[in-house]
């Protein structure tokens, strides 16, 4: 049987596999032109928008790089990416760490009922729109907002503020609003992991006599370079593209202190029409993300060698 | 034996107070939502008065109904075409492996990590040019190329796991590609599409950049979107806010309870994939 096909399809080759590439090809043109259309062509306009002066309406001027430098030069497109980078530290360390620990913890009960009604609840911040996770955090965090009220409850009152009003803690609270929404995503996926890890690793790390943080050092976090990975991924990408959360609960402000890079090019584009420099912010912006992503894989690849 | 059933008490905390933490924002969205509207409520208080009304009142304030609709229709236009174009090619590139597809792969994956803020002005102009500026297409066109990659992606991890010898017997049963790919290949792929269709919807009925840029009217946006312009609108009546917004992500929340299983392993596999 096997060897009538290949005799059959051997001598029929070069017919066959000219029309299978072609029929192949009409599977996949829809979805590139699709992607090409709105995808490839945007990024393409995008790189050329962003050598010239442009208001969006009357005749354009080429400026070269000027835009470029105007990123990295001007002080409000320049703390918008620094801005960005400072989001990482609540958007991706706190909910990895947070959820390393988590995850560790509870693993030991995952088939409990309570963590079954866990595992649900866990991830309704994934489901709902983020545009509602900035509305209810903005009131949670109002001056008098739960958050405020709480603090009171445990002899805080002194801190009490209007945490998106403050200057001083304007983005520490955005960062604590992305850090709410993904904490539960980054649990679920490392706790998914841990259940994969042999617990006989753990019986033998137990009978040399390794404690709770010696076991997590040496057996949890080592197994789990993957998993860490696509967390710190997705994570990281969350901050750096972040837009729904901080249009809804500071527009940026106050002053700019939680200006990100994807707000700017929005006002830039659409309110000031300075659609040139927006488009080298989004320039940097997309390479940026794709700077940040490709190591991260290329770190959880080598591991798996 | 001793310190692993406090291990086990100290996990069962940690649990409660995350689940506390998450629901804390939705608990305080649902008792504020109940205060006289106007009213500055203090942190959680239960109203004396509960106003069961201002939910009836945010239904018609944000004209919920055409909204509900509207989001309907863009999710019919985008998830259908983005299955069935990304199954298409994740077929051909991971099975049939088409000369050249590994290219066309590479550049779908170019497009995975891709930040709509990037391409949001292009893409703007090109809406406008093709005069669809206002209407649910504008939307509904550009989500399907934007979508394309992970599609793609998602769709090609699970052919490239098919048995070759799978589509060899039925090619010398006489079924041509076509056939092949509707009778055999697509019935073995529906869970890794139905899961594609999970993620798809969501992120679809949640898409807010999009629909605030490219759409004026919010009738004829996502839901995620007309919750932006609600807040525009009345965000000075706080209680009103809060059950306009509780309303919105109710579909999303009823839907995410009755199919949770299949989205906790959607997401999962999703951001692993992805």
């Amino acid at each position: 049987m096997a060897r009538s096909v290949t005799a059959r399809s051997a001598h029929r080759r070069p017919a066959t596999t000219k029309l299978r590439a072609l029929v192949g090809w009409l599977f996949i043109i829809p979805a590139l032109s699709f992607y090409a259309v709105f995808v490839l062509r945007p990024i393409a306009l995008t790189f050329q928008y962003s050598l010239y002066e442009w208001d969006g309406i009357g005749p354009s001027t080429w400026v070269g790089t000027a835009n470029y430098g105007k990123v990295f030069t001007d002080p409000d497109l320049f703390d918008s990416l620094i801005n960005a980078f400072k989001l990482i530290v609540f958007f991706s360390a706190v909910p990895v760490v947070l959820g390393l620990a988590i995850a560790a913890t509870i693993r030991r009960i995952t088939e409990s009922r309570l963590a079954l009604v866990a595992r649900t609840v866990l991830f309704l911040p994934q489901v709902i729109p983020l545009v509602a996770a900035g509305i209810a955090w903005s009131w949670l965090l109002a001056s008098t907002g739960v958050i405020n009220q709480l603090l009171s409850l445990i002899g805080l009152g002194g801190v009490t503020r209007a945490w998106l009003g403050d200057f001083a803690t304007a983005l520490p609270a955005v960062g604590m609003i992305g850090a709410w929404v993904l904490l539960g995503l980054c649990t679920l996926l490392l706790l998914a992991g841990m259940s994969k890890i042999d617990p006989a690793l753990y019986e033998a790390a137990r009978l040399d006599g390794a404690g709770p943080w010696r076991e997590f050092v040496s057996i949890t976090v080592p197994s789990l370079r993957q998993e860490i990975a696509v967390c710190v991924t997705v994570t990281v990408i969350a901050a750096l593209a972040s837009f729904d959360i901080i249009y809804i609960s500071t527009q940026g402000g106050p002053g700019n202190t939680t200006m990100v890079p994807g707000l700017q090019i929005f006002y830039l584009a659409f309110s000031e029409r300075e659609v040139g420099t927006a488009s080298a912010l989004a320039m940097v912006l997309m390479l940026l993300v794709i700077a940040c992503a490709l190591p991260i894989q290329w770190f959880a690849k080598d591991g798996n060698r | 034996m001793i310190s692993s059933r406090r291990e086990a008490w100290i996990g069962r905390l940690l649990l409660v107070v995350m689940m506390a933490v998450t629901l804390l924002p939705f608990l305080s969205l649902f008792v504020t939502a109940l205060h006289p509207s106007g009213t500055y409520p203090a942190g959680l208080a239960w109203p004396g008065d509960p106003q069961w009304g201002n939910f009836l009142r945010a239904f018609e304030a944000a004209n919920m109904g055409a909204l509900l609709w509207s989001s309907v229709l863009i999710v019919l236009g985008v998830v259908p075409i983005s299955i069935l174009l990304g199954t298409m090619a994740g077929f051909a590139i991971g099975h049939l492996r088409v000369i050249g597809s590994r290219v066309v792969f590479l550049l779908f994956v170019l497009g995975l990590t891709l930040p709509f803020e990037g391409i949001i002005t292009p893409l703007y102009y090109q809406v406008r040019d093709l005069g669809l500026l206002n209407t649910r297409w504008a939307i509904i066109l550009p989500l399907i190329g934007l979508f394309m990659p992970f599609s793609v992606f998602w769709m090609r991890a699970h052919f490239v796991n098919m048995p070759a010898e799978l589509s060899e017997s039925a090619r010398m049963d006489g079924a041509n590609v076509w056939q092949l790919f509707r009778r055999i290949h697509i019935p073995l792929a529906m869970p890794a599409i139905s899961s594609l269709g999970i993620l798809l919807f969501l992120w679809t009925w949640n898409q807010f950049l999009l629909a605030i840029v490219l759409v004026d009217d919010p009738t004829k946006r996502t839901m995620s979107g007309a919750l932006g312009a609600f807040q525009g609108q009345w965000g000075t009546d706080i209680p009103l806010l809060c059950a306009g917004s509780l309303l919105i992500l109710t579909p999303t929340l009823a839907i995410f309870l009755i199919f949770q299983r299949h989205f906790v392993k959607a997401l999962l596999q999703g951001s692993l994939k992805g």
